[in-house]
């Protein structure tokens, strides 16, 4: 008979069977930590290798009651393989702030570095980068917020999952590594499931009370495979003060290297 | 040593600059539509003085209008071309009256070296309030006589950034005189410093080619410069001179050597700050050092608002007390950022003169209003002057001054 002749098949097969009680207990054993580590593993798998990234963004502050100001801001980013990307933001608008450029060295572990240049005195400050609390030229959006996450930064915690605006999403906790230098006690990120896109985040702060909401929307896909979002809109349900980051340019791949992330180059940035 | 003397005389730096309007003018109608962007902004701004003037001559309060417009465009490959002027008109018509090229420079970067040619401003330093080791441009001392503002230097300067650090080599073909407030000024020295006068060291005088080293590295959480300059002080000795009836002092200028180095460090919520030089050839060999720290507190009373406190000592060991302010001072000040919409900033400091009696103490406000305007609030007040010090003639200087900015 042909099923005895064709033997190393009945051996797979007869593996399969000893063993598939046992792989379901290990995949019920995972944990809701692991579980929300590896959601932000695979999110991190599938955004790897962008190389390099320019933006055109405007952010649009308004206040309590509804007034608005405005800022233009060209960011670039170069992914650092082995640690925390290198990225530099340059101020367009408001006027009296052109040209004034903000360098950072993320790191996986330890305190960021960060530059910051002022073109009326041609002069490079480095400053303080530990405390990531504070707000980022005014807005609703903290450093914390703004600069390259590293999966180091938190620990994770899947929660359920839950269907939002139409997306099957995930949902999990994050709690930062370095509380004392952290604005938030959790945050509670929705992400999709087809892509592992973030769609909403609830950061709660230090006394645990919500502070914040991030909206994501307009997702685009670049080179087939990097997805971005073309609006941020957060909310301060505290202060009543909102901020929304409009992209209008995704470019990747544009051959920046580490000659145009230092310094130097803060210098003729514009 | 040779000095020579200087009569007031057409140089070619004059030429140059008054040219530049034009210039400017012309790229301002013929390139606009070829991607040349302007910005700039233009200030009104009042200065009231409390105080008596000291010398009769001094005018009592007075107000100006600064125009600092700048041109720029970014060639395809990377290159670009910068021109910026600055012009101030006083309601007293005397040196603050003035005008100067800040930049008229071109940029070739390439991916190993970058080369910046013309009229340009480089700043090394470290400190908040004092600025010891900047010496590539010259100080405009009738804008501010602490040291911010400074003269266009015309220069050729390479950078080369290496795997460990970053060199530059700056060529400066062109000495640019300290300028000086005049006798209806406020914040001037008695006698009054007549730039007529110049004397130089070196024949060439202002023709007179510096050069400079420099090497700057990053360690981890420390930024450390260190340089070499050689050629014509930027700071001169004053000497006396005109007759019995007309004393007046007249600049100086030697030819030095100078080492310096600056240091920046995060460590935390702290920023350490150091600044050194070794200077020859201006009369003794001397040094003079600056270090000072800044720690920041967050998020003050739950609110977003950051206080900075700032200290900083600085010594000086030259043997002639009067040709700096800084000698042997203790400062400490604080900045106060509301991190709002509205980016209002507050620095203060209060400076101490270890050995003599002067306190002198600075402030100054910001605060945006809509996309365009800015306000600026300043004020300096100069108490106890000792005899001694070199601040003693701006005993009833002090000032409150405001700026209206318009950014375009």
């Amino acid at each position: 008979m042909k099923f005895f002749t064709d033997w190393p098949g009945v051996v797979v097969l007869l593996l399969g069977i000893f063993f598939s009680p046992l792989c379901e207990k290990i995949s019920r054993a995972e944990t809701p930590e692991e579980k929300g580590l590896a959601i932000i593993m695979e999110a991190e798998r599938r955004d790897q290798g962008f190389g390099d990234l320019v933006t055109d963004m405007v952010m649009i502050l308004r206040n309590r009651n509804g007034q608005e100001s405005r800022r233009e801001v060209t960011n670039k980013v170069l992914e650092k393989k082995g640690d925390g990307d290198k990225s530099l933001s340059v101020f367009h608008t408001p006027r009296d702030i052109r040209g004034t450029a903000l360098l950072t060295f993320s790191h996986k572990s330890g305190d960021d570095e960060q530059w910051l240049y002022l073109p009326a005195l041609k002069r490079v400050k480095r400053i303080n980068s530990r405390n990531k609390s504070g707000s980022f030229v005014g807005s609703e959006f903290s450093y914390e917020d703004i600069s390259s996450q590293e999966i180091e930064e938190y620990t994770y915690k899947y929660l359920r999952d839950e269907e939002l605006d139409g997306h099957a999403c995930t949902v999990s906790e994050y709690y930062p590594v370095d509380a004392e230098n952290s604005g938030y006690s959790r945050q509670m990120v929705w992400r999709d499931k087809d892509e592992y896109r973030i769609q909403k985040v609830d950061f709660y702060d230090r006394k645990n009370s919500l502070l914040k909401t991030l909206t994501m929307k307009g997702y685009k896909q670049y080179e087939g495979k990097y997805w971005r979002a073309g609006e941020m809109h957060m909310m301060n349900h505290q202060s009543g003060k909102s901020t929304v980051l409009l992209y209008s340019t995704y470019r990747f791949h544009t051959g920046l290297t580490d000659n145009d992330f230092n310094k130097n180059s803060l210098k003729r940035a514009r | 040593m040779q000095i020579t003397s200087r009569r007031k005389k057409y140089s070619r730096f004059a030429l140059i600059t008054a040219a530049t309007p034009l210039v400017f003018l012309f790229l301002l109608f013929h390139l606009s539509a070829f991607g040349v962007e302007l910005a700039g902004n233009i200030v009104l701004e009042g200065r009231y003085f409390p105080d008596k003037p000291q010398y009769p001559a001094q005018q009592e309060h007075n107000a100006s209008v600064v125009l600092e417009p700048e041109l720029y465009h970014a060639f395809t490959g990377g290159s670009s071309v910068l021109l910026k002027s600055f012009v101030r008109l006083d309601s007293n018509v005397d040196e603050r009256t003035h005008w100067d090229i800040r930049e008229a420079s071109f940029i070739y970067p390439t991916d190993d070296w970058e080369l910046q040619v013309g009229i340009s401003k480089v700043f090394w330093g470290a400190t908040e309030f004092v600025h010891l080791v900047d010496i590539i441009n010259q100080t405009d001392s009738v804008e501010d006589f602490t040291g911010e503002e400074k003269l266009g230097q015309p220069m050729l300067h390479l950078t080369v950034p290496q795997k460990q650090g970053m060199i530059e080599a700056f060529v400066l073909p062109w000495f640019r005189e300290r300028t000086f407030p005049g006798e209806k000024d406020r914040l001037r020295s008695d006698p009054i410093i007549d730039t007529n006068l110049s004397q130089y060291e070196s024949a060439a005088e202002q023709s007179h080619l510096d050069f400079a080293l420099r090497y700057s590295h990053t360690f981890s959480n420390a930024d450390l410069g260190l340089y070499h300059f050689n050629g014509t002080s930027r700071e001169p000795n004053l000497l006396l001179g005109g007759d019995m009836r007309h004393p007046v002092l007249f600049p100086s200028y030697h030819q030095i050597g100078q080492t310096g180095l600056d240091v920046q460090m995060a460590a935390g919520d702290w920023l350490l700050k150091g600044e050194a030089l070794y200077r020859t050839g201006q009369g003794r060999s001397f040094a003079a050092a600056v270090c000072g720290f800044e720690y920041t507190f967050y998020g003050i009373y739950e609110s977003g608002a950051d206080l900075g406190i700032i200290g900083e000592y600085v010594f000086d060991d030259r043997a002639d007390k009067s040709l700096t302010v800084v000698n042997n001072d203790v400062i400490g000040g604080f900045r106060l950022a509301l991190n709002d919409a509205a980016g209002t900033e507050i620095l203060a400091g209060l400076m101490k003169d270890v050995e003599f009696s002067t306190y002198m103490f600075s402030v100054e406000a910001d605060r945006r209003f809509g996309e365009h305007l800015k306000l600026h609030m300043e004020a300096l007040f100069l108490f106890d002057a000792a005899e001694q010090d070199a601040v003693l003639p701006f005993e009833q200087d002090s000032q409150l001054t405001v700026e209206l900015q318009y950014f375009f």
